[in-house]
């Protein structure tokens, strides 16, 4: 393995080398400058910062805009801080994502193991689903969720995330399965295993990586969503993006700056863990079938 | 009524036909290979039977009951792939097991089955692996297994060693005749190999383009074989085939071999009385390479070995024999001599026939005339 790595990179002089890092390294300042900037600030009384330090390290560390954000700050009316907000992100997008992983598998092992007449017609369709802009939808699905009853909830939240996702998990998941070899399907079928039998016991336990890519996926893509969260939610309901707009928006005298970045790295940090613990197996699940061997 | 009984089967895919009416009727304990080019039928007519594949008309019965509607499962069957489809999330043990659990055997069982066959098939090591652990040779052992734990009626198998390599195939091969002959299962065997099917087979059945060419023993498959298909492409090297004309020479019927050199060979039949009726027709005559040879060669017990001086075109010494290329009729005809014979590329040599062993087909229907 590591002689095979070693052996796909291009040898370079020591002179385009240092070339190399030199720019490799200033781009990463360039990237993390605004993440710098969020954390710095968000640990300085906010006097600091109106005396014009941005870029400056705090002079006087405090933890007080954090716990202000988190707990006291005023959101829109109330001042609960974004505590509230964030247990109903979590209680959306854990959900929505789940489901729509399990129906994206489910749905591709449907489109690539038990074909049917028309298949290829309904995955187009799912298909095109992904790709229909999220405004074009709005007001039909307000009347939708009007009509079952969850118009400004939280499982109304996850229905619209889930029926947006689910697009996305099937093409992710059938194009996994489609690499996966149908004699075991077969070999199960003539053991006596049975539809869901085969799902659970032969499909999904070698569904690791293209799972991790899926959950990847929607996670971020729910947790960060602005437009569904903001039109169909009411204010308890509201996800953290739409409360963090709240937070910055609702002045009550003047701009407190250092809690609006607390808040906003609150509100960011659950997609950058995510990325940080199943990262690499999201580079891997991407690449999965793509190269054989 | 046999064990297991096809009685006019077809398969069709919407207008496409790919397996014609087919009756074969397999007894108990027999190893029944079906082979052909791909695209014969042959993997589809065992998906058929193993229940993966609908019947589109007709029947398959196992055991006098009709198999139609029922699901593979349900059929008593066990089916060894090509890719041995290992489920590459569990271990060799519960590979094996997962039939038997499937079918709601309690654990115990399970686990004294499973290490039966695997003493059976000197696995015991590996029970604990993964399939992505072991080499071509342990999964197909493993594969088998599988399909032994079950005890089935009916083994299945669809190309099981065209994975492997060429010595590891001849090892399994003969591996799967002697568990045949200790076990005396019940074996429908897909191959295009026509050596696996020669030496494995109790009964051949030859596939081509969706129809049963020829249903019978090896040895009436190679010596009798029904049409020019089944004759080329069963043995190897294969057998000789080339255009000859029946004439009648004091009384006998003869065949006319056109040579290299512009004169005619003649060959006479050792049955008369069939080929007089076909005096003054073009033929074609098949002859298998090891009924071509040296003088000294010949088979001692046929009468009716005949000489023609030929001109040697092309030697191939393969160690046990050399095949000795020359021309009949225009084709190129090879002969199979002794190892040692001293013969070149460019003389003019006996090449010794025995006529017993040739058969001759219609040019035009392909069909055996004598």
């Amino acid at each position: 393995m590591s002689t095979n790595a070693s052996s796909q990179i291009i040898r370079t002089g020591s002179g385009a080398r240092f070339v190399i890092y030199t720019i490799l390294a200033l781009f990463c300042l360039y990237y993390l400058l605004p993440l710098y900037v969020m954390v710095v600030n968000s640990l300085k009384p906010l006097s600091e910062i109106q005396a014009g330090g941005m870029m400056a390290l705090p002079g006087d560390w405090t933890l007080e805009p954090w716990k202000s954000a988190w707990s006291t700050a005023q959101i829109g009316v109330a001042a609960t801080g974004l505590k509230p907000y964030f247990l109903n992100s979590i209680l959306m997008v854990v959900p929505a994502v789940a489901i729509s992983t399990v129906l994206g598998a489910l749905n591709g092992y449907v489109l690539t193991k038990w074909r049917f007449r028309g298949d290829t017609i309904v995955f187009g369709l799912l298909l095109f689903g992904c790709f229909i802009p999220f405004q074009m939808v709005l007001i039909p699905m307000a009347r939708m969720l009007g009509l079952m009853g969850l118009a400004g909830t939280v499982p109304g939240l996850i229905f619209v995330h889930l029926v947006y996702g689910i697009g996305f998990s099937t093409l992710y998941f059938r194009n996994y399965y489609q690499q996966f070899p149908t004699e075991l399907v077969r070999a199960a079928m003539i053991d006596g295993a049975g539809f869901f039998t085969i799902f659970y016991r032969i499909m999904l336990p070698s569904s690791g990586p293209i799972a991790v890519v899926c959950i990847i996926w929607q996670f971020t893509n729910i947790w960060n969503d602005f437009l569904f969260g903001a039109s169909f939610s009411d204010f308890d309901s509201q996800p953290m993006t739409v409360a963090l707009n709240n937070l910055v928006q609702s002045s009550t005298g003047v701009k407190e700056y250092n809690v609006h970045f607390a808040g906003a790295i609150m509100a960011a940090l659950p997609t950058l863990l995510v990325y940080i613990v199943a990262g690499r197996y999201f580079v891997r699940g991407l690449m999965a079938g793509s190269v054989k061997g | 009524m046999s064990f297991l009984e096809i009685r006019n089967a077809t398969k069709s895919y919407g207008a496409v036909k790919v397996l014609h009416e087919t009756n074969i009727a397999v007894e108990e304990g027999e190893f029944l290979v079906l082979v052909g080019p791909s695209g014969c039928g042959k993997s589809t007519l065992l998906s058929m039977i193993a229940g993966l594949e609908d019947v589109t008309t007709g029947d398959i019965s196992i055991k006098g009951r009709s198999m139609n509607g029922v699901r593979p499962a349900d059929r008593n069957i066990a089916m060894v792939f090509q890719s041995y489809a290992l489920y590459p999330n569990m271990n060799v043990a519960q590979n094996m097991a997962f039939g038997l659990e499937m079918h709601g055997v309690p654990k115990d069982q399970r686990d004294k089955a499973v290490a039966q066959v695997a003493e059976l098939l000197q696995i015991q090591k590996l029970l604990d692996r993964k399939p992505g652990q072991l080499s071509g040779g342990q999964r197909q052992r493993v594969a088998m297994g599988r399909a032994l734990v079950r005890d089935p009626d009916v083994f299945l198998f669809d190309e099981p060693l065209s994975n492997l390599d060429a010595k590891l195939r001849v090892d399994m091969r003969t591996e799967i005749k002697k568990l045949h002959q200790k076990l005396g299962t019940t074996i429908v065997y897909v191959t295009h190999d026509q050596i696996e099917a020669l030496t494995l087979s109790t009964r051949i059945a030859v596939m081509y383009g969706g129809y049963v060419q020829q249903l019978g023993t090896p040895k009436e498959i190679y010596d009798n074989p029904a049409n020019m298909f089944v004759a080329g492409f069963m043995g190897s090297p294969s057998m000789n085939l080339f255009p000859a004309k029946v004439a009648m020479e004091n009384g006998k019927a003869v065949a006319k071999i056109a040579l290299a050199d512009g004169s005619t060979g003649t060959l006479p039949f050792p049955d008369t009385k069939n080929m007089a009726a076909h005096d003054g027709r073009d033929i074609i005559l098949g002859i298998r390479p090891e009924a071509i040879t040296d003088e000294d060669g010949a088979d001692r017990n046929s009468t009716a070995i005949h000489r023609i001086d030929a001109r040697v075109e092309i030697t191939e010494p393969a160690g046990s024999d050399t095949f000795v290329v020359t021309q009949f009729g225009g084709k190129e005809v090879t002969g199979r001599f002794r190892a040692d014979v001293d013969v070149k590329a460019g003389d003019t040599f006996p090449f010794a026939i025995n006529m017993e062993k040739a058969v001759a087909f219609d040019p035009k229907t392909e069909e055996r005339i004598g």
